[in-house]
């Protein structure tokens, strides 16, 4: 930005002297932006520093004042409360710090399951939403407009009093094999875990490494030669036989536990307590509906002469969806799907409402006990910040990526 | 350049435009199809597309005939709760009982013709709003006069100086649809100047003025609405100056007014991206400076094309409001939430949630409607 220099002539040194030389007037200062700028900036510096001083005096005034201290060390302390689910062992003589930790964890697995099956369903709706088929496409966006129109805690509500009003265990809705409903939660069939397991795991994640490793193999050959086989039989030997191998090689260690009824309740196979149950089923039908629209916008956004080319090409519509019209719609669907799965993250927080022991429920917990409300606070904000901050650094990257090659 | 003269071209000598006028096509089969065939065709025309057809129609079969009889052919409409255990559907009468409790919460009884005033006003105010032809400056001038009344009307002040011939009413005896509409309309009414601010900081060229503007939209926009919440009930009373209290409700308020704020920055800055460069080229070229460009250039474009986009935020905010839940202030929903609690109308839940829900639904599918007719009616100069 050039400065405008009001009122001076620039005079040569060399001029005649017929001409008036005119000696450079001095800008005032608040005709000068740059100079306006830095005094400006000053000001708002120290109007910013003085409320987070003034914040930070009264604070400490107030804090002492009602008997607080602010610290870290009731992190160590005895919880002296009991979760009802943790990933990880946790009783009530464990610290503060490990109720913490059962909190985030808590929250991870329910951020990460979520996320996994809103994938599915929104893309699930997002096509349907275009299906040629009226009453399904109807049917689709009436569900799609009603669960985006109505609050997500209201929903989560509904579906934990849903969940609450099912038959106790003994009358529970047997849904599947071995799969019970009942307001006890959701019980479902589970591999027993058992240190045998082990190689099944590493021969999965070789396999699936493989199978990236002979899509690119493949990818490059395609390129080079214009043919190659397809990558779906590789892959599924891979994915699915090698830990299939590994298993018979110590022949089948792996034992389903199936639920079944005992007395009261059930044993065997896994449970989703109904608070998580009615989280999950919560956000995974409310995100799915913001998805669905994303998926559609994304779908219908490639200009339509890319279908006509892709059909006049002779592509079949598998082939014209996976080579032409999903690369162009996943850079629209990507960016604010990734926005939506950090809103599923930040929404689960809403768990605090129906007794999910979440970071925010833990946190409020400890809160009301030990009084550390700004310690506890500050915790659980930096960890959603830190989160949200990763994402978007993670999403700047990939915009970059795809973004297209502008001249 | 010395282009050859164009000779004027004779069609006739060309060989590939026709002369004559070929006869009319029949038209094509669609249009030809009788009513009965066209259907079959769209929900029976293929294998699948039958599938689809009669899946939907099953599913259709199996949730609507219990959900009609659970909300209409078994609902008791009138009676008290033992009527609505016998009939064995929705306890309607539940919600008809508890109706002016959701509207007007706790307000002392004897005052109600006050929020009921507020009410009024505030519909009137929204059926005005709507209208494009009373969008002018002197709207948003009758806004801030309208919310003055409705604040000193409810509370019998405003900003602490008493309204003559009006009891005082504090904010904890507020509650219901009033709550609601409070925070969601004070928080869009200041949300809006301060997000235009902190939109116009972050794109400042000043380094310290865009920090702080970045700094304060990504922390409110990276945690949960939640926090900001608790933030406000257990952290901000900390930073007062002994003696000073802010009412509960204001606190609540002034996190949804900070959440509303750094959302509605982020669409302001879409917009300010959106406007041409040349636009903004042209305001410096003909001597305006920084406020004129703003203000007469840059700000009526950006706003404009970002009212769709407002809209669907400030829906997000009205669904949010929800959210005063936690921290125990009585919203529309907390209050009828709190009627569950009846002893002499236990365990009707669901049909409290349902008319909550059919409230907010019938509330925010209205404003997105809305919202997508001002796109088409506001791009009807764009429009190619």
């Amino acid at each position: 930005m050039s400065t405008p220099e009001a009122g001076t002539l620039e005079a040569s040194p060399s001029g005649s002297a017929a001409r008036p030389v005119l000696a450079p007037t001095r800008t005032a200062l608040w005709n000068d932006p740059v100079k306006r700028g830095i005094v400006l900036q000053l000001l708002l510096a120290a109007f910013v520093l003085s409320v987070v001083w003034a914040a930070y005096g009264n604070m400490r005034a107030n804090m002492s004042a009602r008997g607080l201290v602010f610290g870290w060390d009731y992190l160590s302390r005895p919880a002296n409360f009991a979760i009802g689910e943790a990933l990880i062992p946790f009783s009530a003589q464990d610290s503060y710090g490990r109720a913490l930790l059962v909190g985030i964890l808590n929250t991870i697995k329910i951020a990460v399951v979520g996320i996994a099956l809103t994938t599915f369903l929104g893309i699930a709706l997002g096509v349907m939403r275009l299906s040629s088929n009226p009453l399904l496409a109807r049917l689709v966006s009436g569900y799609i407009e009603v669960v985006r129109n109505t609050p997500l805690l209201l929903q989560l509500f509904l579906w934990y009093a849903i969940i609450n009003s099912l038959p106790g265990p003994r009358q529970a809705v047997h849904f599947g094999p071995g799969m019970y409903l009942s307001n006890r939660g959701v019980k479902v069939p589970w591999l027993e875990w058992s240190p045998a397991l082990w190689p099944m795991i590493w021969a999965l994640v070789a396999g699936i490494i493989g199978a990236i490793i002979a899509g690119r193999m493949l990818a490059r050959r395609r390129e080079a030669t214009g043919q190659a086989p397809p990558l779906w039989p590789v892959a599924l030997g891979l994915i699915v036989g090698l830990p299939f191998l590994a298993s018979a090689a110590q022949g089948f260690p792996a034992t389903l536990t199936i639920p079944v009824l005992q007395g009261f309740n059930f044993a065997g196979g896994i449970e989703l307590s109904p608070e998580f149950a009615a989280l999950l089923t919560g956000l995974v039908l409310y995100t799915a509906a913001f998805v669905a629209e994303i998926v559609r916008g994304g779908i219908q956004s490639v200009y339509k002469g890319q279908w006509e080319a892709a059909r006049s090409l002779g592509l079949s519509s598998g082939q014209l969806m996976r080579l032409v019209i999903l690369p162009q719609a996943l850079r629209v669907i990507i960016p604010p799907l990734t926005s939506q799965y950090l809103n599923l993250t930040k929404n689960s927080s809403l768990a605090v409402a129906i007794g999910y022991p979440d970071l925010v429920h833990i946190s409020n917990t400890t809160m009301n006990q030990t009084g550390r409300a700004v310690e506890a606070i500050l915790v659980f904000a930096s960890i959603y910040l830190t989160i949200s901050l990763l994402t978007s650094a993670f999403m700047n990257w990939y915009n970059a990526r795809v973004a297209i090659m502008e001249r | 350049m010395n282009a050859p003269m164009p000779t004027p071209l004779n069609v006739r000598s060309l060989s590939f435009v026709r002369g004559e006028t070929l006869p009319q096509m029949p038209p094509p089969d669609d249009v030809r199809l009788s009513l009965s065939r066209r259907v079959a065709r769209t929900y029976f025309g293929s294998p699948a597309n039958a599938a689809i057809t009669i899946g939907c129609i099953l599913v259709l079969a199996w949730l609507l005939p219990p959900l009609l009889n659970w909300a209409l052919f078994k609902a008791t409409w009138t009676g008290n709760a033992t009527a609505c255990r016998e009939a064995g559907g929705a306890c309607w009468s539940f919600i008809r009982e508890k109706f002016w409790f959701s509207v007007f919460g706790l307000y002392p009884f004897e005052l109600r013709w006050r929020p009921g005033l507020v009410l009024a006003l505030f519909a009137g105010m929204v059926a005005i709003s709507v209208q494009q032809r009373f969008w002018s400056i002197k709207l948003i001038y009758a806004w801030v006069a309208a919310l003055a009344v409705m604040w000193g009307l409810m509370g019998g002040n405003v900003l602490g100086i008493p309204v003559p011939g009006l009891d005082p009413v504090p904010t904890r005896l507020w509650g219901g649809w009033l709550v609601t509409i409070f925070l969601a309309v004070f928080g869009a009414a200041l949300a809006y100047p301060i997000g235009i601010v902190l939109a116009l900081g972050r794109r400042s060229q000043r380094p310290f003025v865009r920090l702080v503007c970045v700094c304060w939209i990504e922390f409110i926009r990276g945690v949960p609405l939640i926090s900001l919440l608790f933030i406000a009930t257990f952290i901000v009373p900390l930073f007062m100056p002994t003696g000073v209290e802010l009412d509960r409700l204001i606190r609540a308020q002034i996190a949804f007014i900070m959440f509303a704020a750094a959302y509605m920055a982020e669409v302001f800055r879409g917009g300010l991206q959106a406007i041409p460069k040349g636009q903004y080229e042209g305001a410096d070229s003909i001597g305006l400076n920084y406020s004129q460009k703003m203000r007469l250039i840059v700000l009526p474009q950006a706003l404009k094309i970002t009212i769709p986009a407002q809209v669907n935020t400030f829906i997000g905010m009205f669904k949010d409001t929800t959210l005063v839940l936690i921290i125990g202030i009585f919203d529309f929903f907390t209050t009828l939430r709190s009627s569950l609690g009846d002893a002499n109308w236990l365990g009707f839940a669901t049909e409290a949630y349902v008319y909550a829900a059919a409230v907010y639904f019938v509330c925010c599918y209205a404003m997105s409607q809305y919202s997508q007719r001002l796109e088409t009616t506001l791009n009807e100069g764009q429009r190619r």
